[in-house]
């Protein structure tokens, strides 16, 4: 019993000092403290972030098989926990500007970081169903964290409309799963799957399950909420919906389909097909027309997720592997992005229309030069990082035999290119009189140019392999399978 | 494993009353046009067909692990209805009106 504790300390540790931070708030000080709330959230996430990467996974199931701590579990929860103190950091300055900083925000932010903790460590549908609950009911609040604006309310309601609408989704599946099992625990699943084969009941609960988790990923057609979504929400919180609760969901949805339902590929991979290239044209074509940056990003986010879940239509070793590496990358990227888009101002206030870029390479050389590699990569251009991330998962799509599949994606990609282009041509080729400022930290410059030199360089051969990020995704992505 | 029936009644007649609640509950969110207290009401029909399920299955299975699962279905509903509700009264003080049609401010 003691040590089903022990392999679940860092998240002890996350929802002891989630509370202790707010009573922080609530009886020492209030708003006063906001700012070391704000700083002790981060670096409590760093600090785990760095013990749960040093430390190996015990690999036994805790908890009678409801919570995991494998290398799978190790590999997400270090990106998650990276990216989120990243995002609360790059986000405290504008928030301060905006006036929008409160003490709970930073609470809010660890209560979703342990509730994706959960998701990935979950090896039962219960403790699914309870850490993304734990994690969409945060990010809920946070959209509608400026409450004094019309948008941001909105973009809260409509998520919440739709968040709870999937979560639904997410428990009718379940409940036929387990009615037709007989048990929520995915290894018990997987053997009854193995042994009996896949009934017409559970059929219908694995369908439900993979729309309500297409839905907490936004790949099309589930995707509705997100433009919406990402353009209501404060700046930050977008920042922060791009990038961790996407881990979080894509391999929470390795963790269910390998784990639960290896042996019943056929039945899910068709699903996994259509949603993928519905995302991958979706959000190349969808794109286009947007003068939003935020809105443009969340149509880039849907197109990315179906990249992603081509790896993870594989059905193989490789394509949860290539998943993961498509995953890590894509979070750097978009620190990057967002880290950029936050400092972008005019006259003190935000920006974020496309035609505002113009002329940005003419005072702003650095940064322009950064945001062009970061686009460049989003895009998929060799040799630029992101284009081995899309390389992996086509590369795993064709062993697998889904060379169609992997075809449609190389097609979106190059109909997606046209609009991170076109923000390079924005930046480089337009001008105007008075370019906006860019107001940033050090932290939102060390983002921007760290995840842009990560782009540029990560492809050479020594930077990659000092990184190790191909033996992590391969070691996580075995953890998966056994 | 095999139970005929729960208090005189089929498995089938459980998850056909379910099965009809949750349909409702999804008809509720997307047929609205008037009002979003009315989609609250549906997400909370919604649950509680999944509920219905999970303890039928329960019995019929003889496995008490469907109604634990009840019941942290039934706990995690009440905060998300709180949460809805929070948002929905941050919305009213802003734009003043709870229609469906109201909440039109970003196209998507």
């Amino acid at each position: 019993m003691s040590g089903d504790y022990a392999s679940a300390i860092p998240e002890l540790i996350m929802a002891g000092s989630a509370m202790a931070l707010l009573m922080v708030g609530a009886y020492g000080g209030g708003d006063a403290r906001r700012g070391v709330i704000l700083w002790c959230a981060a670096g409590l996430m760093a600090v785990l972030g760095i013990w749960v990467a040093t430390t190996a996974p015990t690999g036994q199931p805790a908890f009678s098989g409801a919570f995991l701590n494998d290398r799978f579990a190790q590999f997400a929860k270090v990106l998650i926990l990276f990216s989120s103190a990243a995002m609360l950091v790059i986000g405290n300055g504008y928030l301060e500007r905006r006036k929008l900083m409160r003490f709970e925000y930073p609470v809010l932010i660890l209560l979703a970081t342990l509730g994706m903790m959960m998701m990935v460590s979950s090896g039962d549908l219960i403790s699914l169903y309870v850490g993304l609950e734990l994690q969409s009911l945060a990010l809920y609040v946070v959209a509608s964290f400026n409450r004094d604006s019309q948008r941001s309310t909105e973009a809260g309601l409509k998520y919440f409309v739709l968040g709870a609408l999937s979560s639904g989704l997410l428990l009718y599946g379940a409940s036929l799963i387990y009615g037709y099992t007989g048990s929520t625990n995915f290894t018990i699943i997987a053997g009854i799957i193995k042994s009996e084969g896949v009934s017409l009941g559970l059929t219908f609960g694995l369908v439900f399950v993979c729309a309500a988790l297409a839905f907490k990923i936004s790949a099309a057609p589930f995707h509705m909420w997100t433009p919406d979504v990402y353009e209501g929400s404060p700046t930050p919180v977008t920042a922060f919906f791009a990038t961790a609760p996407k881990v979080a969901a894509g391999a929470l949805f390795a963790r269910v389909l390998y784990g639960g339902f290896g042996d019943a590929v056929h039945d899910w991979q068709q699903i996994l097909v259509f949603v993928s290239v519905a995302s991958m044209f979706l959000g190349a074509i969808a794109a286009i027309g947007q003068k939003n940056l935020k809105r443009l990003m969340a149509y880039s986010s849907i197109g990315h997720m179906g990249f992603a879940l081509v790896g993870l239509a594989a059905g193989t070793e490789a394509g949860a592997q290539s998943l993961l590496f498509y995953l890590a990358i894509y979070v750097v990227m978009n620190i990057g992005v967002f880290a950029f888009i936050l400092s972008m101002e005019r006259d003190g206030q935000p920006v974020v229309q496309i035609a505002d870029l113009a002329g940005l390479a003419r005072v702003q050389p650095a940064h322009a030069l950064a945001v062009a590699v970061l686009m460049f990569s989003l895009a998929g251009l060799p040799p630029l990082v992101g284009f081995f991330a899309k390389f992996f998962v086509f590369k795993a799509a064709v062993d697998a035999g889904l060379a169609p599949l992997a075809l449609a994606g190389a097609i979106a990609s190059v109909i997606g290119a046209y609009y991170y282009l076109n923000i390079v041509r924005v930046m480089y080729l337009s001008d105007q009189e008075r370019p906006l400022d860019i107001v940033s930290g050090v932290f939102g410059k060390v983002m921007v140019g760290g995840a842009a030199l990560a782009m540029a360089a990560g492809w050479l051969p020594f930077v990659s392999s000092a990184i190790g990020l191909t033996d992590a995704t391969l070691a996580a992505a075995r953890a998966l399978g056994g | 494993m095999e139970q005929a029936a729960i208090g005189g009644v089929g498995l089938e007649a459980y998850l056909t009353v379910a099965a009809i609640l949750f349909v409702t509950g999804i008809f509720g969110i997307f047929l609205n046009r008037k009002n979003v207290i009315v989609i609250l009401m549906s997400i909370e029909l919604m649950l509680l067909a999944v509920n219905i399920n999970l303890v039928a299955f329960s019995a019929h299975l003889g496995d008490l692990v469907g109604q634990v699962f009840a019941l942290f279905v039934l706990t995690v509903a009440a905060a998300e209805a709180a949460i809805g509700l929070a948002i929905l009264v941050c919305f009213f003080r802003n734009r003043g009106s709870i229609d469906v049609d109201d909440i039109n401010m970003m196209k998507g």
